[in-house]
């Protein structure tokens, strides 16, 4: 039947698009058959992603993809149905989300997740809630408020007066202040001017050099793959398209479809 | 003006106390966004407890009401607080906790249902905890009621001896009717004259002084004798009223008290004159101030000094978000639940200090004192630590003040009355920030 | 123009029989209340047709809540507040339009002219229980949800304390003056007593069934529609041009006027309403019928009044544990079945659609 049709078989075009995340780290983060639905509506339909140390992975794709999901799938907002997510080999499906942030990862959740109702200082220490050590802790703040300088201006605000763009610095900031190992972040371009993208990008890069994994999930294609090693595109709850970013970038499905390319 | 005074300090001591059952309201509704209906009855459950707790430690331990220990108090009061924060806990963790994703409305009959359930069950007929002496009565065999009959009593020829349990000084639950919790913490007006003191004379049915200088009694104050006595090795003191008229009086004069009730010498006891004060302060009033006030600061440096403070705070803006920081949210929400509890139960202590007539669990009277505590709350701004402080003392002002120079009767309306006009002007309360509902 | 000839030629027999048609339901309420007056006293004691009275006042008091606390989802907890209202005006009428007008009260030769006072008075009753409903409503139902929930609980407690604050009752026609009832003898915290037991299980009935058709009628109107999408989302509500304050008054006002009709009625049963009635345990009482029925539903309001207030009966000797009882069924409903027994359906969308009235819609083209 459809299996004489070599060209139509999705599974035959999956393999053509797909390829496996095969780099020279360690996996730090193993996504594997990720099935999530919001009471009768699917959103994710078997997921695949791998992570390695030191990369920067984008998640890439449309509104209403279920990056948002996948990202809250891993860091235990959401209860996924089925399948199997591993950080650094242990299995952490089913945690509650205060236990990630003990196993070194942080996210930086869509719509930056300011508590306005905290100066900007309480806020950035709550980004080291779940640590005890002192002196790492102000190490750490040192090494944030380096990256971002903006923030370290407004420390004594009420975090709810500040732009938009200094709230994604504040937030991914504190997001550090965990000092993890795999960084989840969530839109931090979102409706931000492109003059900050630019900054708020650059930074990510510094991040990324200094050592943290970053798992990234963008609308903003060409900035996100323009930074990242490696690329899952990701269409109505399943996984089309994964590649070396520089390939992702250059072909022309993505080009299409997400970087306004003809 | 005296009067002016007097209801300025009721209305600082009773404000006080309002404003920690407020806090209560407060830190709940700022945490989980619901009007925790059960709170009056945590604070029923606290006052209780004071009653059931120094009933119970009194008796084992054979102290007097008023003559007992300081650390008594505070082993009431830590009972007190344990119990009330116990229950706190399992309420949240059991009624409150699977409704969280749930509309509020639905938490809010949930809340309801707790409240009843609390009220209801505390006022079931208890097992004692402490009984009173047990009765014996003896009396002819042949003159025994069926009911005496039915208790085995001891015959031995023609007499029987009828042992009745005592009484139940206190039970748990609490029952059905008011009782008059005792009184365990020091209470003294501190700012009250001694006009004379000296040795007493005696006399069998009223006491007899002997001046030993000259005063003079000026009408419209109080007089009171305090005399100090050995009885048993004990040292004990006794009140009395003095039976004279105002007037002068040269030393050496003998001076007549009121009746006594319980005719001993008084022969060569130590007495004091005292006068009472225009506006007394009484100690009570001033440890319930100063307690509340060390409550209070206590709350304020937790909730804005502290990490768990801060967490408390970010669960309180956004749930998920929090737990994204590590913060483990139902600790955190239990903990506010819990601290709730506990100011609510401290406050139960102090005030079965201050009125110690408490009314029955279910009894209209503290479903309605709740009810001006989360006044207090609203008014002050729901979901604001400094705003309930306020209101507590503003409601408490209201009320005493309406109730002295306007009308007793119509204390309730001005305090429900306040609370309507304040949500009309400012329907965020007086300290709230306007939170506007995301559309 | 045609001429009316024509006009009548072109009504259809459908459109004849309209106004036979509309009035069949109102017809069916008179029934309703004829056949439970015949047959209630052949089927139970004196004891239980006085029980059953009882349900019927409930009955009015929960479907009206209903309209604000169901349909609205606007929490209203003075529910007692009206229905006290309703009880002192309803009685105040019957009580001393007697001695005004026969010089005593409860005479059995005055029995026709004092049902038509009571008649009177459970209309004066609604009206100014509506009247107070308006008052209430206008400024707090701009409150959200729990706020509301706690002015309107003080608005009960103001009741009860105001009514505790009325002069004695006057007792012989003499005493009965303008001036005298401007200071409203209602008797104070004793109660309001004597007023004759004139609401006989018709009459209630009668009511009841009346109350459950408005609120039916009111459900399927328009009317009906903004309420339930008031409670479902103000927002959206607001969205789709619903004027949240009028719909909001509107359904307190309603409800308001029922709550003052089942006091009205309540005060005829033989009892003495007294300022307790407006507190806001009988609040919290009439709260648990709608919850436990299902906000929203109407006939969920009516088998849970039945319920609870027969099986307190039923369980005389567990008297101290109803209300343990109570809390228990509301915390468990709400972790269990947080929709009440219903939700927001009928007890006859349980069985097949055959039995559902058409709704005006479906008559639309």
């Amino acid at each position: 039947m459809s299996a004489a049709h070599t060209d139509d078989n999705p599974a035959k075009l999956a393999e053509q698009h797909i390829r496996p995340n095969t780099g020279d780290g360690p996996v730090m983060l193993q996504v594997s058959d990720l099935h999530m639905a919001y009471g009768a509506i699917r959103a994710l339909h078997g997921v695949d992603l791998t992570v390695r140390q030191g990369q920067i992975v984008t998640l890439i794709g449309c509104n209403g993809a279920g990056k948002s999901t996948t990202l809250r799938s891993i860091s235990g907002m959401c209860k996924p149905q089925r399948g199997k997510i591993t950080l650094e080999g242990r299995e952490i499906l089913g945690l509650p989300s205060h236990a990630m942030v003990r196993l070194g990862m942080a996210h930086s959740p869509e719509g930056r997740g300011i508590f306005a109702n905290l100066t900007v200082e309480e806020n950035l220490e709550l980004g080291a809630f779940a640590r005890r050590d002192k002196s790492g802790i102000a190490a750490d703040r040192e090494r944030a408020l380096t990256l971002f300088p903006r923030v370290r201006e407004r420390m004594k605000q009420m975090a709810g007066t500040l732009s938009g763009g200094e709230q994604q610095m504040l937030a991914m900031a504190r997001a550090l202040m965990a000092r993890p190992r795999l960084l989840l972040l969530d839109e931090p371009s979102l409706g931000l001017a492109p003059q900050i993208v630019q900054t708020i990008f650059k930074i990510i890069r510094e991040i990324n050099a200094a050592g943290t994994t970053v798992l990234l999930v963008e609308q903003n294609a060409h900035m996100a793959l323009n930074i990242a090693h490696f690329g899952y595109v990701l269409e109505v709850g399943r996984i089309v398209m994964a590649r070396p970013a520089k390939e992702l970038a250059a072909s022309d499905e993505v080009r299409k479809a997400y970087l306004g390319g003809h | 003006m005296a009067d002016f005074f007097q209801t300025l300090i009721a209305t600082i001591a009773v404000g006080s106390l309002y404003a920690l059952v407020a806090l209560g309201y407060t830190l709940v509704y700022g945490i989980l966004k619901f009007i925790n209906f059960a709170h009056s009855d945590i604070f029923v459950l606290g006052a209780w407890t004071t009653f059931a707790g120094s009933t119970v430690f009194l008796t084992k331990f054979g102290y007097e009401p008023e003559q007992s220990p300081w650390w008594l108090g505070v082993c009431v009061l830590l009972l007190a607080i344990f119990v009330c924060g116990l229950t706190g806990y399992l309420i949240e963790r059991f009624a409150y906790r699977p409704l969280r994703k749930a509309p509020r409305l639905n938490v809010l009959i949930t809340a309801i249902g707790v409240s009843l359930l609390l009220q209801n069950v505390g006022q079931l007929p208890g097992l004692a905890l402490v009984r009173g002496p047990e009765r014996v009565v003896t009396k002819p065999a042949d003159q025994l009621t069926d009911r005496e009959k039915s208790t085995n009593p001891e015959i031995a020829g023609d007499t029987a001896t009828i042992r009745e349990p005592g009484e139940a000084l206190a039970t748990l639950p609490f029952g059905s009717s008011p009782k008059r919790a005792p009184t365990i913490l020091p209470d003294a007006v501190l700012n009250e004259t001694v006009v004379a003191s000296g040795t007493s004379k005696g006399g069998a049915k009223r006491g007899v002084i002997v001046l030993d200088q000259a005063i003079e009694l000026v009408p419209d104050r109080g007089y009171r004798l305090e005399i100090a006595r050995t009885i048993d090795g004990q040292p004990r003191r006794e009140s009395l009223n003095l039976a004279v008229e105002p007037g002068k009086y040269e030393a050496g004069v003998e001076l007549a008290t009121q009746p006594r009730r319980n005719p001993a010498d008084l022969d060569g006891a130590r007495y004091t004159l005292v006068r009472d004060p225009l506006v007394p302060i009484r100690l009570l009033d001033v440890l319930i101030v100063a307690s509340s006030l060390v409550l209070m600061a206590g709350l304020q440096v937790l909730v804005f000094r502290t990490k768990l403070g801060s967490a408390m705070r970010a669960v309180s803006f956004n749930v998920d978000t929090a737990s994204l920081m590590g913060i483990n949210v139902n600790f955190v929400i239990s903990f506010t639940f819990v601290l709730g509890t506990a100011l609510a139960a401290a406050a139960a202590f102090l005030y079965a200090m201050k009125y110690p007539s408490l009314q029955q669990p279910a009894s209209g009277v503290w479903v309605l004192l709740g009810l001006k505590a989360f006044v207090a709350a609203v008014v002050g701004g729901i979901g604001n630590v400094r705003g309930a402080v306020l209101g507590g003392f503003l409601i408490a002002g209201i009320e005493f003040f309406g109730a002295r120079y306007i009308s007793t009767e119509l204390r309730d309306v001005y305090v429900f009355g306040l609370l309507i006009v304040v949500l009309l002007v400012r329907p965020n309360g007086l300290l709230g920030s306007a939170v506007r509902e995301k559309v | 123009m045609k001429p009316l000839a024509e006009h009548i030629r072109a009504i259809t027999p459908r459109e004849a029989f309209r106004p036979v048609v509309m009035f069949v339901p109102w017809i069916v309420c008179v029934l309703v209340a004829l056949g439970m007056h015949t047959l209630a006293p052949l089927v139970v004691d004196d004891y239980w047709v006085n029980v059953l009275r009882r349900i019927g006042v409930f009955i009015v008091a929960a479907v009206s809540l209903n309209i604000v606390n169901g349909f609205t989802g606007q929490f209203s907890m003075g529910h007692a507040g009206f229905m006290a209202i309703g009880a002192y005006i309803g009685g105040g009428v019957t009580y001393y339009g007697s001695l005004m007008l026969h010089g005593s009260v409860g005479d059995p030769s005055f029995q026709t002219h004092g049902v038509l006072l009571m008649l009177g008075g459970v209309a004066a009753a609604g009206c100014v229980a509506a009247g107070a409903g308006y008052v209430v409503g206008l400024p707090s139902l701009r409150l959200r949800g729990d706020y509301l929930a706690i002015v309107t609980l003080g608005f009960g407690e103001i009741i009860r304390v105001l009514l505790e604050l009325t002069t004695k009752q006057l007792y012989t026609r003499e005493e009965v003056t303008l001036g005298a009832l401007f200071k409203l003898p209602l008797n104070g915290p004793t109660g309001f007593e004597r007023i004759p037991g004139y609401a006989s299980v018709f009459w209630i009935f009668l009511f009841a069934s009346i109350t459950c058709l408005i609120a039916y009628r009111v459900k399927q109107s328009s009317s009906g529609r903004a309420f339930l999408s008031i409670r479902e989302d103000e927002i959206a509500a607001r969205a789709m041009g619903v004027n949240l304050t009028k719909y909001k008054v509107r359904a307190f006002v309603l409800a308001a006027f029922f709550g003052g009709v089942a006091g009205a009625l309540y005060a005829h049963t033989g009892v003495n309403p007294s300022p307790t009635d407006a507190g806001f345990q009988r609040s919290f009482d009439i709260i648990i019928m709608v919850v436990l029925g299902g906000l929203g539903s109407i006939s969920g309001s009516v088998l849970a009044a039945i319920i609870l207030i027969a099986l307190p009966e039923l369980l005389r000797d567990l008297q101290q544990y109803r209300l343990i009882v109570y809390a228990l069924l509301l915390i468990i409903m709400m972790l269990v079945r947080p929709q009440g027994l219903f939700g927001v359906r009928e007890i006859w969308d349980f069985f097949g659609k055959k039995n559902r009235p058409t709704s005006k819609e479906e008559s639309n083209p």
